[in-house]
């Protein structure tokens, strides 16, 4: 009732407002409960540990991050904390002013010397800390606070992508008298800068966070509160949404729930698609014969009608993109008709399985036998992986899809146990620093699967990084994405397509190709259609 | 619980066992007949099904039931039809080699508790207690797990074993109680006197009595193993794709069109209940019909 | 018979033991590490020192005898550590979510029960009629339809035909009767009616056995009304192997929670019990398992003294 009335008086002054002023700009309403679906629950609440969206749509909007992804203008950076920032001539120096008067939590006033302590965090953590993309951030030698509104980064090599990896939206700003007494709190407890603090984890079940009154940027956020609901089965995702429980969820649907919920609710909601900055890849074990035999290796990729069976798959699974090493729509992506060219792209699949068949039999593997390592994860894993097989067996190869619970697939991956399985690459943004590195021999890498040394590749990739024009980086990059798919130790197989269906009362969210990104909730709103 | 169980046969002397079994468990005959349906759809599949249960066929994914494709078609465009009728061999398969391996194990091991008794029984029954007391789901994956990927034939070893296990205490308990009337009988004593081996004494004298429990327990455990390798593929746990296996269908990719394809849950479901109540039926009856005292 | 309980009790211990011993060797041939699970599962590109950090933080870099005194120790001590998934304490993890099953299992028993006595007492009395035929069909039926399959009929019969499904996050039955029976009872439903099937079985042949007796054989003599009336004293005895049979089935009923959780989506132990063997969190598991051998023993345990009670054959201090 209460609600109600508030919002009803929110509505009236709304109404007001636009009345005095005379504009036509629909004002952003304030007020309600933001409640989404969430399939998985974050384990603790430190994001520089963490890599699950699944944190990221619980704990992202209690904190903020010195840079971030312009929402609506993916992939353009602006200033979260940071008002604004230079870049020294030799592109070394980079130096940030922040907002000022910016508050934690707990009424403390945020300055210079959180956002140093933590970025020495993430870049050299102290024993005991676990810091997932330490490695991301090598370039970085030293991080200071000259005055309390003043943050310098010093890199020992210009870095082509260092904006963009300062806006991650892992890189939350903790408190530095905080870590100071207890630099593993972020684990266990919360104390941002960000729209909203936490209320309740209630594990298994929800995470509610409430508006933080003084959060710096003026009238912000637009919701009163908002609440993850953990729910894990697709099916009990998709009634939620169909039965109005829930109003969103942020990760991404298959088509078939897709049109199950356009039939159910209309026009009622929002539907966003684009391509995901995810990608299936098939990686092949090189240790494991005759994976060592590059013939065997592209014949594999060759035998795959790529084409025709994103087609086909984008009607079952949320696959639908054909596209080399970068994602399909990303600025520096190769164009479809240079990415025909590669081996295994072209559009002609009866050629490109007469060639496969050839080497086979040239490398004296005509009746191919593998077992093929895959995640029994149904979206969209078992359905790719059903549908290589069944592609192989059309050029004489006899795979067998071998799905494993997800810690068993990666120890058999990372193990260098697997044959062959299908692997997969997701990042929080297309940057090729970051898309890449699944590519670059094992010793550089630490999520190459294939137990390869390939120096041309980690050449290639350390050259991309130090470009200084896009000119010159695109050329290395189809090098670099023309010399993957000749070895084809590991190839791209499709690109996911992400599908949002959310109720139209939800305002001000952005869709990107990645479900990590703009999940701050700061500029969302609910209206009351 | 070491109720005394009476075994008694009442066989009339005329009338075939079978067809005595049809009038007095109409039932239990109806239930028969199913399964024996299932078994010729199963063994002769390859024949019966319409389709490659295997197939994928792009250009008809998600059909509904037509004359082309009886019961519709799943999401990589593969016929229902056929896969349930080859989904029957895995779901016979998976059910009858695992009842039968636990009720073996399970009989013998029970037999050998109540003849040797004293200590070995005391050890034994606490062996059983401890694999009665462990949750089902832990020993599945454990033993999936452990085992890797064991395919003999098409068939799931690891699969068949892990869902064998839990079965053993249970069978070991009723054969056990069944047996232990057997070995107070004065003529295994004078077997004994007469320097029989245990081995001989047990085969031909304490087996062949207990045989009653156990095709009574072995009938119902395929109806119970038939359902646990629906709800361990269902978890993700059991067969994998793309084998057919009633439980598979109902999980995965496919139970995400439950909705534009209700079929593709229906079907799979109707079977696995079909095929668990036929042997129910059958299991109840054939009880009621040897001993009505053995509970399941 | 004070001392067959006693020697009952004591009996316990080696069976809680082995259950012990297995399950942590057990845990540990799995293969798959929980730290690359937490660190790797998303994508993310972490370096072996890392790892070897968060190793170290929850105590898996110690060798393995010393896991297990340390376990062994807890057990006796009652401290069952930290899962090892979010690092918070098992008792926490376990006793947030034990209400919600705990419910879900006594309503789907009280359920199973009042399905079972006058179902099982009909088709005794009426013993191969049509009446005897349904009621077996019906409770054969339960036994038949998967419990998965049947959670996800309800759920799609609610949304499709009332636009409606139950509640999404629980609340105690305390705090607000209406929603939480609301969210419970379709759960409940689907496993009671399973659960129900045993019990009706078990009561069909226990009043059999009793309408075997003597007097019941006068009473037949004289019409289905006067052995209703005889069957009504007898189902006092039949009673008792019926609720043996429900408290021997539990493991039965803890499969049905595990399968049921997941379709309904319910914050309970089934449901945490999937999540956590499949992540391979040893310290959950090894607790969760213990606290299901537990019940499952102190069941068996009330039941044999029942048995004790009620059944003079039962050989006081025979080992079952």
């Amino acid at each position: 009732m209460l609600r109600f009335f508030s919002s009803m008086l929110t509505l009236m002054c709304a109404a007001v407002v636009m009345g005095i002023m005379g504009s036509s700009v629909i004002a952003q309403t304030r007020g309600g409960e933001l409640v989404f679906a969430v399939s998985a629950e974050p384990p603790n609440y430190d994001c520089h540990r963490n890599s699950s969206f699944a944190f990221v749509h619980s704990v992202r909007p209690h904190y903020s991050t010195l840079l971030k992804f312009d929402a609506p203008n993916y992939p353009a950076v602006t200033g979260d904390l940071a008002e604004s920032w230079t870049i020294s001539e030799d592109g070394l120096t980079y130096t940030f002013k922040l907002h000022d008067g910016v508050k934690f939590h707990d009424g403390s006033t945020l300055t210079s010397a959180d956002v140093k302590a933590s970025y020495d965090r993430i870049i050299n953590p102290q024993e005991g800390i676990v810091s997932l993309r330490q490695g991301a951030y090598s370039d970085i030698v030293s991080v200071e606070a000259p005055d309390d509104l003043t943050v310098v980064m010093k890199l020992k090599a210009p870095n082509s992508a260092m904006i963009p990896l300062l806006a991650s939206p892992w890189n939350c700003i903790y408190s530095a008298a905080k870590l100071e007494e207890n630099p593993r709190y972020p684990e266990t407890e919360i104390l941002g800068t960000g729209a909203f603090v936490p209320v309740e984890h209630a594990a298994g079940s929800h995470w509610i966070g409430k508006r933080f009154d003084d959060y710096f940027q003026e009238g912000k956020p637009y919701l009163d509160s908002y609440r993850a609901i953990y729910m894990r089965s697709t099916a009990a995702r998709v009634n939620a949404l169909h039965a109005g429980e829930v109003l969103a969820e942020f990760r991404g649907h298959s088509p078939a729930d897709r049109d199950k919920l356009i039939a159910a609710l209309g026009d009622k909601v929002n539907v966003y698609e684009q391509p995901w900055a995810c990608v299936l890849n098939i990686s092949l074990n090189v240790e494991k014969e005759p994976f060592d035999d590059p013939r065997v290796r592209r014949a594999l990729s060759l035998a795959i009608d790529r084409w025709n069976g994103a087609e086909a798959l984008s009607k079952i699974a949320f696959v639908r993109q054909v596209g080399g090493v970068l994602r399909p729509g990303y600025d520096l992506a190769t164009p479809n008709e240079e990415l025909e060219q590669l081996p295994g792209f072209g559009r002609d699949i009866e050629a490109s399985r007469e060639e496969a068949r050839r080497l086979l039999e040239e490398a004296g593997q005509s009746d191919l036998k593998f077992t093929f390592t895959n995640r029994n994860i149904s979206m969209p894993y078992e359905a790719v992986g059903v549908f290589l097989v069944d592609q192989w067996r059309q050029i004489g190869v006899d795979a067998v899809n071998d799905p494993l619970p997800t810690s068993e697939y990666l120890a058999k991956l990372r193990g260098g146990n697997a044959e062959a399985g299908l692997d997969f690459v997701c990042d929080f943004m297309d940057e090729p620093n970051l898309q890449l590195l699944k590519y670059i021999s094992t010793d550089n890498s630490s999520i190459n699967y294939g137990q390869y040394t390939d120096r041309t590749l980690d050449e290639l990739f350390e050259r991309q990084i130090r470009a200084r024009t896009k000119e010159e980086r695109v050329a290395i990059l189809r090098e670099f994405e023309k010399h993957v798919m000749e070895q084809a130790y590991n190839v791209p197989t499709f690109w996911w397509q992400r599908i949002i269906v959310n109720w139209k009362q939800v305002k001000g969210w952005y869709m990107s190709p990645s479900h990590h990104l703009n999940q701050d909730l700061t500029d969302v709103w609910l209206s009351s259609e | 619980m070491s109720s005394v169980v009476a075994i008694t046969y009442e066989i009339p002397k005329r009338q075939h066992p079978v067809h005595q079994f049809i009038v007095q468990q109409p039932l239990g005959a109806a239930g028969l007949v199913v399964i024996l349906v299932m078994v010729f759809a199963g063994v002769f599949a390859k024949f019966v099904a319409p389709y490659d249960p295997l197939q994928l066929d792009y250009g008809s994914m998600l059909s509904p039931p037509s004359a082309e494709h009886l019961l519709g078609t799943d999401a990589f465009g593969r016929d229902v039809l056929s896969r349930i009728i080859y989904g029957a061999r895995t779901a016979l398969l998976v059910g009858f080699f695992s009842s039968l391996l636990g009720s073996t194990v399970g009989a013998v091991i029970g037999v050998a508790s109540a003849y040797f008794g004293g200590r070995i029984d005391m050890i034994i029954q606490r062996l059983m207690d401890i694999l009665l007391a462990f949750p089902i789901i832990v020993l599945a994956l454990a033993v999936v797990a452990v085992l890797g990927n064991f395919v003999v034939g098409g068939l799931d070893l690891n699969l068949i074993i892990a869902i064998a296990i839990p079965m053993v205490p249970k069978v070991a308990r009723v054969v056990r109680s069944s047996a232990l009337v057997i070995c107070e009988m004065p003529y295994i004593d004078a077997a004994r006197v007469a320097g029989y081996s245990n081995i001989r004494i047990m085969a031909r004298h304490i087996i062949p009595n207990v045989t009653a429990p156990y095709l009574i327990m072995f009938t119902a455990f395929v109806a119970q193993a038939i359902l646990l390798e629906a709800s361990l593929s269902f978890l993700g746990l059991g067969v994998a794709e793309p084998t057919a296996a009633w439980g598979l269908m109902l999980a995965g990719s496919s139970a995400e069109f439950y909705r534009e394809a209700p079929w593709m849950i229906i079907c799979p479901g109707l079977a696995i209940s079909l095929a668990v109540f036929a042997f129910n039926l059958f299991g109840d009856s054939l009880r009621d019909w040897l001993d009505p005292k053995i509970k399941v | 018979m004070t001392s067959y309980a006693f020697h009952r009790l004591l009996l316990m211990i080696p069976t809680l033991l082995g259950v012990a011993v297995l399950v942590f060797i057990m845990m540990r041939m799995l293969p798959g590490d929980i730290v690359e699970l937490k660190l790797l599962a998303e994508g993310g590109q972490v370096d072996e020192a890392a790892l070897d950090a968060e190793r170290k933080n929850l105590g898996l870099d110690k060798p393995m005898w010393h896991q297990f005194v340390d376990w062994m120790v807890g057990l006796v001590t009652f401290d069952f550590g930290k899962s090892l998934w979010t690092g918070r304490p098992v008792v926490d993890e376990i006793g947030s979510r034990f209400e919600l099953s705990m419910q879900v299992a006594l309503m789907a028993t009280t359920l199973a029960i009042l399905i079972a006595i006058p179902l099982g007492t009909l088709s005794a009395l009426f013993k191969d009629t049509w009446i005897d035929y349904v009621i077996r069909i019906f409770s054969i039926a339960g036994l038949a339809v998967p419990s998965f399959w049947l959670g996800m009929l309800i759920i799609l019969a609610l949304l499709l035909n009332f636009n409606w499904i139950p509640p999404l996050t629980y609340t105690p039955i305390y705090e607000d009767p209406w929603r939480n029976l609301s969210q419970l009872i379709w759960p409940a439903m689907a496993v009671g009616y399973r659960y129900s099937a045993v019990a009706t079985r078990m009561m069909r042949s226990s009043i059999l056995e009793v309408l075997k007796e003597d007097y019941i054989r006068t009473a037949r003599a004289k019409g289905v009304f006067e052995r209703l009336v005889i069957a009504r004293h007898a189902m006092k005895n039949a009673m008792l192997p019926v609720i043996t049979v429900i408290g021997l089935e539990f493991g039965f009923l803890i499969g049905g929670l595990v399968v049921t959780e997941q379709v309904f989506n319910l914050n309970g132990l089934g449901k945490l019990f999937v999540e956590t063997v499949t992540r391979g969190d040893f310290t959950m598991v090894q607790a969760l398992v213990m606290l299901i051998a537990v019940i499952f023993v102190l069941i068996n345990f009330v039941v044999d003294l029942l048995y004790g009670v009620f059944d003079p054959r039962v050989r006081l201090g025979s080992s079952r």
